[in-house]
Formats: C-alpha cells, structure tokens, sequence
C-alpha cells in the first residue's frame, strides 16, 4: 500500500516535505512492526501479534529535527530501532532519499548505514567498557571507511572529541572513568565521526541530570546548525522535544496521533491525547501548580488487545460510539497539522500562551 | 524552623546538622551529606532538590536508619521530640513503617517479587497494629481503593510482576500509607513514571495529604514535582544546602546561583523553544575529594576567588512573604544573575 502516489490520499498526508523540490531524506510508509507472542507456555501454543508499531508514515527532511513523543510502551523506541535496522518491520516500507532499503541493518548498503546513526539512551551502558574511548569513537570510522590512514583516523577523532568538549588526554581512558554527561558526548562523537546525514537519537538525555541535558540538547542543537545534520529524537519528556524539534510527532499504542509543526502542536493541540499528554507536564511555578488540572485517567490498554476503531478512545474524553466504529485517519488540518482523530479540537489550551 | 509555618506548635520533623560519611574499603572517606538541617511541620510538603550525588537520598536514608554498614551518621533528626538517629533498633522499628514511612525510588526492585501484593501489605499491619491476617486484609483493600487501584479486591492477589510501573508505584504508596503515618518520606516517586501516571501520583498525594494530614518530604531532581506539592524546598550540591525556604518564594526569586542555574536549565513548556538552553558549565562533584570552598564555585558562572576557598555560611533572611530564607553564598543577592525570561513564574499565566 502506497499512500504517497495515490493524489488524493496525499492530500491528506502533510507528512510529506512542504516545501516544494525538498527530496525527503527518510520516509517512512505505513511501517508496521509486530511481535508474534506465544498464548501460553505450552510449545505449541498459538501465537498473538503485539503490534509495536501499526501503520506509521512520516517523512525527515535534510537538516530538520522530528521529535517522536509518547508514553512508555507507545512504540516509539521499536519505531527507531525499525528505522536503523536493529528491529525487523512486519509491513510498509523505508525510504532513503526516495530508494527503498532492507528491514534489517545485515541486509543493508554499508554506505547507508554511515549516513544513519544512533544515539542511544543509557550512555554508560551503550559504550564498550573494555575499549578505550579513542577506539569507541574510531571504530565506525574503521569500519565504514577502512582506507583511512591511522594518522587521518586519530586526526579526526581528536577534531571530534574536542568539538564535543572532551580533550586529548580523554582519548586513552576508559568508559567507566567518565560521567553520564561525558559518556553520552562520547556516544555522539561515535554517532557522528562517520559524518552521517541523519541521526537517531532514543532517549538521549533522560538519564542525565538537568544541568547536563541542558548541555547535550545546546550540543545537539549547535551541532545541526554547523553541519546541516537532520536528528530524529526520540523522548518523553515534551519540554525538551519542544526546545529541539522542528516537527513533532505524537505516538499512542504503535499509531500516530498527531503530526505538526513545533508552535501548532504545542500552542494549538488537536488531538485530545497531545492535550492530555501537555496537561500532565508538571510546570516549575508553583502558582500555577495550584491550578485544578485535568488528568489522564486509566492505564495504557494492552498492546495485546487494542481497542477496536481509535486506541485512545478507552481514556479519551470525547470519545463516542463513532470512535469504536473506525479507526481514523490521519487528516490534515488549516494550520498543517496531521491529526488521527474524528473529534479534534480547535480551542487554544488552557495556560498556554 | 520551617520557613511558611512560623507557628508556636513544635515541628514533627527538625532535623539539625546532619552529616553522613562512608568509608571505602581502600580507607577513603565520602561525605555524603554535610550539615543539613530541616525542620517539618503536620500537613506540609518539603521539597528536597538537587542533581545526582547531591545527598538527598542519603539525608533520607540515614535518617531512617538505613545507610550501609559503611556509612556512619552525625547530628541530630527527631521525630516527635525523639531522636531517631540514637533510638534502639526495636524502638526505631516501632516508627518506621508505622509513624514514618518512607517510599522507594524504583516500585520494582523495593517490592519482594516472591510474595503477593497483599501478603506484602498485610503483614505490616499484622507488625504493627497487631491486626488479624482478614482485618489486615480488609484495610489493605481499602487503602487499594483509596489510590484508585481499580478492582483492588481481586488485584491484590497478584504478584508484583503482574503490575505496571505506574500500578506499582501506587501500591508503594498505598503500604506506605497503611499505618496512617505522620510522615511520609518519597524518594523519586514518579521518576521511573510517564508524565500523565506522575500527574495522577502527584494528586493522589496532595489528596492525602489534606484527608490524612500527612507530612511529606519529597526528594527529587524534578522541579515542575516540586512545584506542583511542595510547601518548602530545599536545594542541595555537594552533600550541602544551598538555599531553603517556601517554595513560592525560591521559585520566583531564587536567592542562590544554583537554584537559578536549575531553573534556567530546565526546559519550559511555555517557551517558545527557539533559544538555547542555558546549561550549567562542568559536571557534579563526585564527592570524594574535601572541598575548601563553595561546593558549587567550580561550576558556578558568577564565582569569585574567595569561593573556592571560603565556604559560604547558610545564613537567614526574611524574605517578601515573611517566611525565612537561607542560602549560603557570598555574593549579595542584586549581583546574581536573573532568570531567563520564559522561566519567570507567573509571567506565563
């Protein structure tokens, strides 16, 4: 199924680039990723399908930010690691620069795998501890462009090391020796020495302490101006995806529910979960805490057994028969804004500005 | 001494210079904790901040008697007139749990996975209340349903790995809560939790606070957490207080260039997200070596030379609202740096 050639079903689909001859980078159509999960214990018993990620289509173009947004369990890890290849798609199709490319990274061009890279979430846990940082870094670098001179390697590792305020004298030790803020610089020079287009980063600075995030998403941010790098970031803290994103996608049990630009989806939610989801963001005033707040009732429903029609219906608060009936679409809005939803809404939130 | 309720009734909580070492096998020294004090009164919230290795979860810890064999505590930390930290193992037993109780950081690893919910909740009513195996059971379903466990009946024959994180966290609270406890101490009770599972906690809490009259102390690195409970925060680096006192206050005019650095760091909703984050240069102090100064002068924007050798006293001052404030820095208060705008509270309103 290819939504992107039938015209009238890209007219719905704003995932795709706005601006006219912009040639995506990575598009994503309608992927799907399904567990099949054993019914019992008993060998032969018959297999469910979880399904992690169900029909999800969105586009990243060059030099641009998407932040992916979800609670825990809503598919947004397995959806990046279905896009660098650690995670085998069931269904739809990747994309990369208009060339479809194999599910699993095994199967795949080595030069694309220098274009796209991973940062991952636990920064300490990602590296090698028996390597020592320069071979951690250097490492990608051998391995995508093995005629490169030791002397070139070790230059460019220093360039990078030092870009990400790390020193020389950094390069000999070893993983252990360095705290979560510092491994995490390390985990990006790694991702970034082979100089790929695009980077995925999974949870990036959600084990690091404020002060040290604060310095990781500048550095982020710093370095996409520099070199035009395009970021997938994937978290579930909104505040932070809203200081590093350009577009924000919004996930709920393996489905998008929302896809907008920055300033729409956090000014002018329309999706009653991208609403509930901005209202549970505790704020650092204390006057405004005070506030009697709506909050998110229930639990997330078993990826299992998704409720018929629209998955969030079972916490949402306009929901209505019609809701259990069809699954929606993701529609296109006025402002740009893709919207799975047959109740959206249009007021301005409460609190924001 | 709690700086909102200036009140003539004697606070449930004081705790006054208290100081946690470790020994490392190698005969290092650590100094988790270095002169804290606090003080709580009934039906209040105190915050307690900071970044990892700051000490705050020692400070707990220690006071409920539960550092490591290598860890030894000073100083003083009542409980109703009485000092906790030299009671007998059997008279301290008698409290914890039943007068003051305390919330786990992680619901996964703090919950015995071999025993159900319910043999887990009962038996500290069977400890301390002396009830029968059925009564215990009927008050640990009831108090099940005060945290909106739906279906707690059936629910608390369950396992522990038969429950989500979020589900989890509130049968932490719910046993926490079993013996009515006068204290409540929460070491990161929502960090492992989604936003919309951490929102539901946090008015889970504040409603029992007003039914129960519980005090709690909240020990987190999140400041939205602390905004939307506390009464009084205190802000702790290096083992140490830098600032204390009402949270309204702390949050609108930060007296410490840390708590300032804190709060510029923090990613905010109603910014528009364009501008930089402003981080806080360097990386927490690691705790081991003895620091001569301030503990925050390293990383500290607007330092001078007597901070990395003079430490800085907690001093007292009143602040706009008549609550009392201390911070411990030597710089006057007009010469810190403001917050960045989008941060200034009750501007985005």
């Amino acid at each position: 199924m290819n939504a992107f050639n039938a015209g009238a079903v890209v007219a719905q689909n704003p995932i795709q680039a706005q601006t006219a001859g912009d040639i995506p980078l990575l598009s994503v159509e309608d992927l799907q990723v399904h567990f099949p999960v054993p019914n019992s214990r008993l060998p032969f018993a018959g297999k469910r399908m979880l399904h992690a990620v169900d029909g999800v289509s969105f586009e990243v173009r060059p030099g641009e930010t998407l932040g992916i947004v979800g609670e825990s369990g809503c598919g947004k890890s397995t959806l990046s690691r279905a896009l660098i290849g650690l995670n085998t798609p069931t269904g739809g199709r990747i994309l990369w620069r208009g060339h479809e490319v194999a599910g699993s990274s095994a199967h795949r061009d080595p030069l694309l795998s220098k274009s796209m890279q991973m940062i991952f979430q636990n920064p300490i846990a990602s590296l090698d501890p028996r390597m020592t940082i320069e071979h951690v870094v250097a490492e990608p670098l051998i391995t995508h462009c093995p005629g490169m001179g030791a002397a070139q390697v070790r230059e460019r590792v220093l360039r990078i090391i030092e870009r990400m305020g790390l020193s020389q004298a950094h390069l000999q030790r070893y993983p252990h020796e360095f705290s979560g803020g510092q491994c995490q610089r390390i985990g990006i020079a790694r991702a970034l020495i082979s100089e790929p287009e695009l980077v995925i980063c999974d949870e990036p600075v959600s084990a690091l302490d404020v002060s040290i995030q604060a310095q990781i998403v500048n550095l982020l941010k710093d370095l996409q101006r520099e070199t035009g790098l395009a970021l997938i970031f994937v978290a579930h803290d909104l505040a932070v995806v809203k200081y590093i994103s350009h577009r924000v996608l919004v996930m709920y049990l393996g489905r998008v529910m929302e896809l907008a630009d920055k300033r729409v989806l956090y000014g002018r939610p329309h999706h009653p979960y991208t609403r509930a989801l901005l209202a549970a963001v505790p704020r650092p005033d204390p006057m405004l805490q005070r506030q009697v707040r709506v909050t998110l009732g229930g639990d997330l429903p078993s990826p299992l057994a998704l409720p018929s029609g629209c998955v969030f219906r079972t916490r949402c608060q306009y929901a209505d028969e019609a809701c259990a009936q069809q699954r929606p679409t993701l529609d296109m809005m006025d402002d740009g804004a893709a919207v799975a939803c047959i109740h959206p809404q249009f007021d301005t939130v409460a609190g924001e500005k | 001494m709690s700086s909102t309720t200036m009140n003539s009734t004697h606070p449930l909580i004081e705790v006054d210079h208290l100081a946690v070492r470790f020994t490392t096998p190698n005969g290092g020294v650590v100094e988790a904790v270095r002169d804290v004090s606090f003080a709580l009164h009934r039906g209040k919230t105190l915050g307690i901040v900071g970044e990892s290795g700051s000490g705050k979860s020692q400070t707990a810890l220690a006071m409920m008697g539960l550092l490591p064999p290598n860890g030894a505590v000073t100083g003083v930390a009542r409980y109703d007139g009485r000092d906790l930290l030299t009671l007998k193992p059997a008279e301290l037993n008698r409290i914890r749990g039943d007068r003051v109780a305390m919330i786990f950081q992680d619901p996964m690893t703090a919950l015995n996975p071999f025993l159900t919910i319910e043999r887990q909740m009962t038996e500290v009513l069977q400890l301390h209340r002396k009830l029968s195996r059925k009564q215990a059971f009927e008050q640990a379903v009831a108090m099940c349903e005060a945290v909106r466990i739906a279906d707690a009946r059936r629910r608390i024959k369950m396992y522990p790995h038969e429950f989500s994180g979020g589900m989890l966290q509130r049968v932490m609270i719910a046993m926490a809560l079993l013996c009515e406890p006068d204290v409540l101490i929460a070491d990161e009770p929502t960090t492992a939790l989604d936003v919309t599972v951490q929102a539901q906690i946090i008015e889970l809490l504040r409603d029992l606070q007003r039914d129960l009259g519980t005090a709690i102390i909240l020990i987190t690195h999140d400041m939205g957490v602390v905004a939307s409970l506390c009464d009084d925060v205190m802000v702790m680096y290096g083992g140490r207080t830098m600032e204390y006192g009402s949270a309204a206050q702390v949050f609108s005019q930060p007296a410490h260039p840390y708590t300032i650095g804190l709060l510029d760091a923090l990613p905010h909703l109603d910014d528009d997200g364009d501008a930089p984050l402003r981080a806080i240069a360097g990386n927490p102090p690691s705790g081991g070596a003895a620091v001569l100064g301030c503990a925050f002068a390293p990383r500290c924007a607007v330092a001078e030379e007597r901070c990395a050798s003079l430490r800085p006293e907690l001093l007292t001052f009143d602040d706009a609202d008549g609550s009392q404030r201390r911070r411990a820095c030597h710089l006057p208060i007009v010469e810190l740096p403001g917050l960045r705008t989008g941060n200034r509270v009750g501007e985005a309103v």
